[in-house]
Order: structure tokens, then C-alpha cells, then sequence
């Protein structure tokens, strides 16, 4: 299933029609994912909290999604009054764009992605880094001290941590010998130790705390920090405009999750090949939903950090310990002949 | 509980019905014979136990006494009390006092005997005190004699009656009612005997633990502040034998730094800043303290009432600070001398000093 | 160049993590305090106003409000002026009653700080272990006197309820589950590497600022004062308990985080040493008048409340009702310290250093 062997082919309606229904495939598919990720957020942290989560809308709670983003529907669309209309009503959007283009290139299977894209990893980092504009947008549109920090805060830390994210994964991308997602998923086959994160321990290290970063997650909420900013950048939104930040969240915590599978877990391959009667799809979902689980995880346990010690961690910690991970790659390849 | 003491009144009501009065009144006077013996020896107990001394003022000791009466006296109800204090109360005022501090916690004993010179007197004058221990003397020495007889009788029955109450009696250390404190009396009687002793013996009180440490503060004062800058001086005996000082507003932007600097008073924690409005003046009471010594003065500057006006002491102890903010917004003091003079908890915006007497509030219906 | 502005940020009344209703006007330049003025009042409800109308007991509902986290301790101050005016005997058993009480309120109260002070420094989980474990404490108060947080449970003289059946053997069971708890506490929290930094050195003051200040509680234990009234000056029963002051070193936020863990600590310990010494049956209220006028005259008690050195400041003329009642809060004079501390930190630590003051408005503002 991959929507750009269309490419080459004229363009016509059916082609056209096809393209879009694949696209509203992936966008349920995303959406469904959004709805119980957080519910299972909420239920996780409730369970490690010594609480049940939600339990009353619908069987089990299940519905409560469905009710929030309902509630979020209806109501009303404010817009403070000294706001600069234009930029507000666009931030939502331009920071949800990015987040759902990205899932273009995720292979789920063999065979299963919507556009095989040479550059991969490289498709990303391009658009993560719109999301950052959007923030800051969103930041400076709401009229607001408090969100112009969070929006401040929230650029200064996303940038800085974009710098390790992608440094991270040229270890890998050496490993494999191209950008290509396949390319580097097929490069890990074999038994579970020929997964990348163990090769590669100290880029996965980096890349995870790079990537919850990236995220705006617990330990690295500062932008969204409750206690201190009121909610920062999305303080004045309301309604289906906030419900477009919360979601464009969590389609990214949908898209790292899927990069750190296929990266550095192996993607759909079993831990070992004897096991790969289970199709692989089976084995992706497995190592996401894991990941997604130790997302949560840790927001239930570990307290923020501050924005110094958030920036001094990026840029004094990170980014030396993946640069050094790519010269002690390049010198295990060089010696060792590993990968290709 | 309350009906189990209603049903131990009534028993003892029944046992000594006529004995009831006496036993009230004989109660104090019975830990007063005991007192006389231990008398030297239970007054350092007394002293440690932070046993005020009992009050020099046996008059008014009186009324307070008919109060303590009522507390420490047995079961029978509050009027019995009251009838009994009135018995008793003639000659027993110091005895009762002293009754009252009998099984309590030292912290406690130390109320009664003050209370009683508290209610006596409100701010006794050191050179009056021993003029008015000679006049108690002699009544003193009377009620003795007059206790020493009963006192007998007294503890005869108060057995009995401790025997009746048997359950209650277990434990002697608590002393709820008076019947359970004639149990533990024995014990408890040391803790009021000295206290009695002292009461009716000689000088009604010894001076205060404390009365040296007042006489060099007044001395310091005197000496370094200006001669007329204390206007009265005395021990607040109720409150840990507190020694106070009362001065006027014009001396104490001297004397405040002397709290804190000199060796001898050192008192480098404020503990806290009270400002009263007496009808007639205000006060601004300060409490500084002693760490390392644990020793804590009151000091209560006085200031008239139309333009109040007392020296800030935020350039001493900086937590003088918000309190004085306070006391000005609530009263309408102000302390010359303070960084930022605002109010603080009213609006900036509001008219007048809502602690103040006569305030009268912008809507009366609220 | 480029032209930078000074920000003025208005934080609070209404905030997450201003713990009540408190206004702290901030001028940031970028993301650093220049300047912090506190402005409160926002919750001031004249109760040393009204109390000059009502009779004491009247007034014990008024000051469980005052400082709502620490009902018990407030409840205690009040009664333990009264007492000590009037010199009234508490029975054996009250006292213990109101110890252990006090006891199991400072808890509480600690937890309350502990849980929230982390959810602002944002961790989430340490909250609700927090409060399922006070929830217990609560479930005891509520079985002993019928409420939660406003508990009105002391009274002049003893104290209101008797505690019911087995209630004596449940705290004892709360004892021992929360000696585990509090491993728990700092299994999560003390050691993590995130919460360290975010902790130590920050609001870094020394003894004698803090002496200066007027400081009291652990935020004057932190810089390594061993000043704690349940020992200095104790009160109540504490004489009969071993326990331990915590004192910290540095005074930063992260040792009083250590000192008031160290005194729930503490606490458990006292607990446990109060609940095997509580008399067995005893009465739960002393001799009281039945009109509660104290004599006339002036005290100043203080007690050992979580936050600090709380004090009662009463002048009585005698009658049913006060003629002034001041309140010493601790946290209105903890707080002065935050405008200096606030200078030069960033806007993420003036959160930690409000929640390490452990302020509570009710309190601040009376």
C-alpha cells in the first residue's frame, strides 16, 4: 500500500480518490489511536496513582473521550479581545498540519506505508520544526504574559532539542547505510540484540529524552507547565481550538513512538525469527504500544525541570553524547566492518 | 462523662450533705496544712514547677479564688462551688489559689495562683507588694490556724469520699473533679502546698524568678534610654512570670536597638507585635525574645489616642515589618520610621481602622 | 541594541500554585525577578474583629478557619490562652486527647504541603499518595469529632468527644502503616536527580536572617537553629515524650523539605509513645465555670504549629469575651521573607520557594 506508486501514473479521479482515501485511513486510524491514548494515559497514571482512571462514561470509562471532545465541540468559540484574530485562528491549525503530514512516510509493516520516501527521518525533522512556529504564534496571538512565555520557553526548547533528536538517529542511519525507514528496519533483522538500541545505546538514550522533549512531556512540560504559567501557550484557547493542540500532541506522541520502533526496536521484526509467524504489524503494535506505556510512565513519576536546567541538559549533555556516539560508530564501522 | 459526675455529685451530695460546704471550703485549706510542712522544701518544687507564687493580693485573690474554687473544688455542681467559694473565700483566697494549681500540669498550676493575682491586680506596683504581704500576713496566719483544724476533718472525708468514687479515683493523675482530686491531693497537694505555703505564709509571694531580670531591664532602661523612660514595671505572673514594661512612644526608638544589642538582654527574635486600642490610649505591645537564653520580655508602648504615633522597630527586627503594616491598617498607628507605610490587608482604597473601638463600618447592615 | 522592557506579571489571586488566595506582582526582566510585591488581604476576615464580641468558646469555631490545613493546633492555642489566664486544670486524659490530635494534624498538614508542593514542582503522583494517606487521618478525626477540616473540637478545659470505641487502636494501626508511607515518600522523591536540582539552593537563607526575620518552624530549623517550642518552651504533655528537633544546614528549600519530613517523623514517634501511655478512661473535661471569664490581664501564649511558632495574644477585662485577641500567625510572618528571597530568581522558582515557605492564606490573612 504505498500511495506514490501513484506518482508516475497520470493523475487521474480514481488515482486522486484513492490517494485521499488512504489519507483518511491513516487520519481514523491516527484518530482512534489519539482517543485511546488518552484514555490509557488517564487510566495508567490513575492505576499508578493508587486510583482508577475514568470509569464511568461508556463500559470501562471508554467513552471519555468521546465526551471530552464533544464537550470541547460545543463550546464556545472565545477569542480575547485584543487578540490578533488572524494569527490566533491559525496557530491551531498550522501546529496540527505538520503533525499529521508526518505520519506519511511511517512503514507499519513490510509493504505497509503510505509514501516510501528516500529522506525518511529527514521528512520529520523538516516538519517538526513547523510545529514550533505555530507555538510561538500561538503565543504571542493570545494577548497574554503568561502564554508570550510558554511560547518563548516552548521555541527555546524545542529547537534546542531538535539539534540531539536528529544527531541521534545519524547513528543509525550509518548502520543502515540510507535515510530510507525500510532501509534502516531492515538493517536491524536478525534477533532482538541486533536492534538497534543496543548498538546504538547511547544515541537511543538521547534520542528518547530528546524525542519526550520534543513532545512537551513531563519531565520537559515547561511550556505547558500548570502550576507556574497557568497552561502557558494555550491558556486562551478554548473549545475545538484547544482540543487542535491536545491533538496535534498526541499525533506526535503517535509518530515518535512509531520512529522509535522502527529506529531502534527493530520495527515489525519478532525478537526472534522463529516467531515471525506473527505477522509483523502485531510486533510493531506491541513495541509501540510498550513505548507509548513508558511515555506515561514517566509522567506519572518524575518531577519537571527547569528551563536552565532543561536547556543546559539539550545543549551540554545531549548534543555532545550523540556527536560522540557518531564518532564512535563511524570508527566500529571503519574497524569492525558493522553494517554497511 | 458529665452524668458520671452528676451521679458522683449526688452520692457525695448524699454521703455529706451538710459536710458540703465545709468540704469545699476545707478543701483549700487542706493542702495548705500540707503545705505548711513542705512548705521551704516544696516551694523550689513550686518555683520549678513554675508555680507562681501565690498572689499578693488576697482581696481581690478573693474573687478570683471563688473562681478557682469553683474549678478545683469537688464534684458538686458550679452553685455548690460558688456557695462553698463564698464560705471559703474570706480567709482562703491564696489557699484556693494554691488548691487549684494541685494535680495540673505545671503549665497550668502556673494560671491559677496567677490568675488569681492577675484578677487581683492589674499592674501591682513593685514597691506596693510588700506593704499589702504584711497586711495578708496577718490574715494569713489566721486562716491558718482556722485550716489546721478542719484540715483534719477534711481529709477524713475527703477519703471517704475517694473511696466512694473508686473508679474515678484510679487514676491519680488526672484530676478532673474536685473528688478525684482529693484522691490524688496527696500527690497533687505538693504542687498547690507550696503555692499555699507561700500563699498564706509569710510574704504572700516570694518575688518572682523573674523580678531580678526586670529590675536590670528597668535599670538598663533607666540608665541608657533616659530616666523617665519606664512607667511601670511588673510580672505578668499568669503568663510565665513575663517581665513587662510600659513605656511611652517617645523613648523608644532608643530603647528598641538597646533589646537587641545589649549583652545583657540581647533579644534578637521578635516574636510578635500586638497593637490594642484602650479606649482612653493605645498600646503597642512587643515581645522580643532571648534565643540562646530563652528569655522573653514584654514591652508595651504606649501612645495617645488622637494621633497615635510609635517608632518604627522595623530597623531592628525586620519582622516588625508586616505586623506594624497591620497594626496601621487595623488601627490606625502609625510608626514613623517604617519603609512602606501602607495597609495591608484592607483595599488601598478603604477609610478607616477597622480594629479600632469605635469603628464604625461604611454599611452598617453587613 | 535591542530594547528590552520590564514585564509586570500579576500572579495570582486566582493561580495553581499561590496556595490560596495571594497576589504576588512580579516585574520580570526576561525571565528574572526584579522585584516581588506580595499583596494579600484577599481572605481577610476580621476574626480578631469579631472575637471582640463572642465568648471564647465561640470563638474556637473562628480559628479552625484560620490556619484550615492545622484546625487542631489553632483550636489548641486558644484554649491553652484561656486555661492559662484562668488557671484551669485539664484532665489527664483530655491532654492526651489533644496531644495526639495535634500530633495526627501535623501530619496531615505535612502531607498537604508535601503533595502539593510537588505537584507544583510537577511531579503528579506524590500528590495523590499524599492525600490517600491523609484521607485516613481525616477518617479518624472525622470518626472522633464529626468533621474533617474545621473541627471545633477543643474547648476551654478539655476537650469536646471522647474518642469513640477502638478509635484508640486504629491510630495505632495508622502508626504502623505510616512508618512504611513515609519510606515510600522518600523512595519517590528525596533521591530523584530531577527533584535534587530543582531543590537544593534555592531561597538559600542564613540563622541570622532568619532570626531577623522572625522565621519560625522548619523555615528557621532549616538554617540549623535548634529552636522548636515543644521543646524550649514546652507545653501540653511533649515533656513526657522523647523526640527529636530536625535542624537542617544550609537553609535552602531542600533541607526544609528534609526538616518537615524529618517532623512527620517525629511525630509518628510521639504518637506512638502518646498512644501506649493514654489513660484508660478518665474524664475529657476539667472544672470549668460555667462562665468563662477569665481574670483580667494580658497573656501571650505560642505553640508549635506545623508552620510555625503560632501565638494567642489575649487582653482580657475580665469579661465573657476578649477585650482584644490578637493571633500571632506564622505564615504572615513567614512570608516577609519572600520579597527578598524573590530577587534574582526566576519565575519557575519563585513556585519552589512560595511552596517551601508552606504558607496557607486562612492564616496570612486572619
Amino acid at each position: 500500500m504505498d500511495a506514490l506508486r501513484f506518482i508516475d501514473k497520470p493523475l487521474t479521479w480514481g488515482h486522486a480518490g484513492l490517494m485521499v482515501l488512504m489519507a483518511v485511513a491513516v487520519l481514523a486510524v491516527v484518530i482512534v489511536f489519539v482517543t485511546y491514548a488518552i484514555y490509557f494515559e488517564r487510566k495508567v497514571i490513575g492505576w499508578m496513582q493508587f486510583r482508577k482512571g475514568p470509569n464511568r462514561t461508556g463500559p470501562l470509562g471508554l467513552l471519555q473521550t468521546v465526551a471530552d471532545v464533544s464537550k470541547l465541540l460545543l463550546k464556545e468559540d472565545t477569542i480575547p479581545a485584543k487578540a490578533d484574530r488572524g494569527l490566533f485562528i491559525l496557530a491551531p491549525v498550522l501546529a496540527f498540519i505538520p503533525s499529521f503530514l508526518v505520519l506519511a512516510f511511517i512503514p507499519y509493516s513490510k509493504g505497509l506505508q503510505f509514501a516510501d520516501l528516500n529522506v525518511g527521518f529527514l521528512y520529520y525533522v523538516a516538519l517538526s520544526g513547523i510545529s514550533t512556529i505555530a507555538i510561538v504564534i500561538a503565543g504571542w496571538a493570545s494577548n497574554n504574559k503568561y502564554s508570550l512565555l510558554g511560547g518563548m520557553r516552548s521555541a527555546a526548547q524545542m529547537i534546542s532539542y531538535e539539534v540531539p533528536l536528529v544527531i541521534s538517529v545519524v547513528g543509525c542511519v550509518m548502520l543502515a547505510g540510507s535515510l530510507n525507514l525500510n532501509d534502516i528496519v531492515v538493517a536491524q533483522s536478525g534477533y532482538f540484540w541486533h536492534w538497534n538500541f543496543l548498538p546504538q545505546i547511547v544515541g537511543f538514550a538521547v534520542f528518547v529524552v530528546a524525542a519526550i522533549s520534543e513532545l512537551n512531556r513531563t519531565p520537559f512540560d515547561l511550556p505547558e507547565a500548570e502550576s507556574e504559567l497557568v497552561a502557558g501557550y494555550h491558556v486562551e484557547y478554548s473549545g475545538f481550538r484547544f482540543a487542535f493542540f491536545m491533538l496535534s500532541e498526541y499525533v506526535y506522541v503517535f509518530a515518535i513512538a512509531s520512529l522509535t520502533t522502527l529506529l531502534f526496536l527493530g520495527g515489525w521484526h519478532p525478537p526472534i525469527p522463529q516467531l515471525d509467524f506473527i505477522p509483523g504489524i502485531i510486533w510493531f503494535i506491541l513495541k509501540f504500544a510498550f513505548i507509548v506505556f513508558c511515555l506515561f510512565w514517566i509522567r506519572a513519576t518524575l518531577p519537571r525541570l527547569r528551563v536552565d536546567q532543561l536547556m543546559g541538559l539539550a545543549w551540554k549533555v545531549l548534543l555532545p553524547l550523540s556527536i560522540l556516539n557518531i564518532f564512535i560508530t563511524a570508527a566500529c564501522i571503519e574497524l569492525f566492518g558493522m553494517g554497511g | 462523662m458529665s452524668e458520671e459526675n452528676k451521679n458522683e455529685n449526688e452520692e457525695k451530695l448524699k454521703q455529706a450533705p451538710e459536710a458540703v460546704p465545709n468540704e469545699t471550703a476545707e478543701t483549700p485549706r487542706e493542702p495548705e496544712k500540707q503545705a505548711e510542712a513542705p512548705a521551704e522544701a516544696a516551694a523550689p518544687a513550686a518555683n520549678q514547677a513554675d508555680t507562681p507564687t501565690p498572689a499578693p493580693a488576697e482581696p481581690a485573690g478573693e474573687a478570683a479564688a471563688a473562681e478557682q474554687d469553683k474549678a478545683a473544688s469537688a464534684e458538686p455542681a458550679t452553685p455548690q462551688a460558688s456557695e462553698a467559694s463564698e464560705v471559703s473565700a474570706q480567709a482562703d483566697a491564696p489557699k484556693a489559689a494554691t488548691a487549684d494549681e494541685t494535680p495540673a500540669q505545671p503549665a497550668e498550676a502556673a494560671a491559677p495562683a496567677a490568675a488569681a493575682e492577675g484578677g487581683g491586680e492589674e499592674t501591682p506596683r513593685r514597691k506596693e507588694t510588700e506593704e499589702e504581704k504584711a497586711a495578708r500576713r496577718k490574715a494569713a496566719f489566721e486562716a491558718r490556724q482556722a485550716a489546721k483544724a478542719a484540715a483534719a476533718q477534711a481529709k477524713a472525708d475527703e477519703e471517704r469520699a475517694a473511696a466512694a468514687a473508686a473508679t474515678a479515683g484510679a487514676a491519680p493523675s488526672s484530676a478532673p473533679a474536685g473528688g478525684e482530686a482529693k484522691a490524688a491531693a496527696p500527690a497533687g497537694a505538693k504542687a498547690p502546698a507550696p503555692a499555699a505555703a507561700e500563699a498564706e505564709a509569710p510574704p504572700p509571694k516570694p518575688p518572682s524568678p523573674n523580678q531580678p531580670r526586670l529590675n536590670r531591664t528597668v535599670e538598663l532602661l533607666r540608665e541608657l534610654v533616659a530616666e523617665d523612660a519606664v512607667e511601670e514595671a511588673y510580672i505578668n505572673e499568669p503568663n510565665d512570670h513575663l517581665p513587662t514594661i510600659v513605656m511611652k512612644s517617645g523613648h523608644w526608638t532608643q530603647a528598641a536597638p538597646l533589646f537587641r544589642d545589649h549583652e545583657e538582654l540581647g533579644c534578637d527574635y521578635l516574636r510578635n507585635v500586638t497593637g490594642v486600642d484602650y479606649e482612653t490610649h493605645m498600646e503597642v505591645v512587643y515581645y522580643p525574645l532571648n534565643m540562646q537564653r530563652c528569655e522573653t520580655y514584654c514591652i508595651k508602648v504606649r501612645t495617645d489616642r488622637e494621633q497615635p504615633s510609635v517608632p518604627s522597630a522595623t530597623h531592628v527586627w525586620e519582622t516588625a515589618n508586616w505586623n506594624e503594616r497591620e497594626i496601621y491598617d487595623l488601627l490606625g498607628i502609625d510608626f514613623p520610621g517604617h519603609p512602606n507605610m501602607t495597609r495591608i490587608m484592607m483595599p488601598d482604597d478603604w477609610v478607616g481602622h477597622p480594629l479600632r473601638k469605635d469603628y464604625v463600618p461604611l454599611d452598617p447592615e453587613v | 541594541m535591542i530594547r528590552t522592557e520590564e514585564l509586570l506579571l500579576n500572579v495570582g489571586p486566582q493561580h495553581p500554585s499561590t496556595h490560596g488566595v495571594f497576589r504576588i506582582i512580579v516585574k520580570l526582566d526576561g525571565e528574572v525577578i526584579t522585584e516581588a510585591t506580595p499583596v494579600m488581604g484577599y481572605l481577610h476576615r476580621g476574626t480578631e474583629k469579631l472575637a471582640e464580641n463572642l465568648n471564647f468558646t465561640q470563638i474556637i469555631p473562628y480559628t479552625d478557619r484560620m490556619d484550615y490545613v492545622s484546625a487542631m493546633t489553632n483550636n489548641y492555642v486558644l484554649c491553652h490562652a484561656v486555661e492559662k489566664m484562668m488557671g484551669l486544670e485539664i484532665p489527664e486524659r483530655a491532654e492526651y486527647l489533644r496531644l495526639i490530635v495535634m500530633e495526627l494534624q501535623r501530619i496531615a498538614s505535612h502531607q498537604v504541603w508535601w503533595g502539593t508542593y510537588l505537584l507544583d514542582i510537577g511531579a503528579l503522583s506524590p500528590f495523590l499518595f499524599a492525600f490517600s494517606d491523609r484521607e485516613r487521618i481525616l477518617q479518624l478525626f472525622n470518626e472522633l469529632c464529626g468533621a474533617r477540616l474545621t473541627y471545633n473540637y477543643m474547648r476551654v478545659g478539655g476537650v469536646k468527644w471522647d474518642a469513640p470505641d477502638g478509635w484508640i487502636d486504629r491510630t495505632k494501626q495508622f502508626v504502623k502503616d505510616m512508618w512504611l508511607r513515609l519510606d515510600e515518600y522518600h523512595n519517590l522523591v528525596s533521591g530523584n536527580e530531577i527533584f535534587l536540582s530543582r531543590i537544593k539552593g534555592i531561597g538559600q537563607y542564613d540563622a541570622a536572617t532568619a532570626i531577623q526575620y522572625g522565621l519560625s518552624g522548619a523555615n528557621l530549623r532549616s538554617t540549623g537553629v535548634d529552636w522548636d517550642l515543644r521543646k524550649t518552651e514546652p507545653y501540653s504533655l511533649y515533656d513526657r515524650f522523647e523526640f527529636n528537633v530536625i535542624t537542617g544546614k544550609n537553609g535552602d528549600c531542600y533541607d526544609r523539605y528534609l526538616c518537615r519530613l524529618g517532623e512527620i517523623e517525629q511525630s509518628l514517634r510521639i504518637l506512638e509513645q502518646a498512644l501506649e501511655q493514654f489513660p484508660g478512661e478518665g474524664p475529657t473535661m476539667g472544672k470549668v465555670p460555667r462562665a468563662i471569664r477569665p481574670p483580667a490581664g494580658e497573656i501571650y501564649v505560642r505553640i508549635e504549629s506545623p508552620r510555625g511558632e503560632i501565638g494567642c495574644h489575649i487582653v482580657s477585662k475580665g469579661k465573657a469575651e476578649p477585650y482584644r485577641l490578637k493571633f500571632r500567625r506564622p505564615s504572615f510572618v513567614n512570608l516577609q521573607i519572600l520579597p527578598k528571597l524573590l530577587v534574582g530568581e526566576t519565575m519557575t522558582n519563585l513556585v519552589t520557594i512560595l511552596g517551601g515557605i508552606d504558607i496557607v492564606l486562612g492564616e496570612v490573612d486572619a
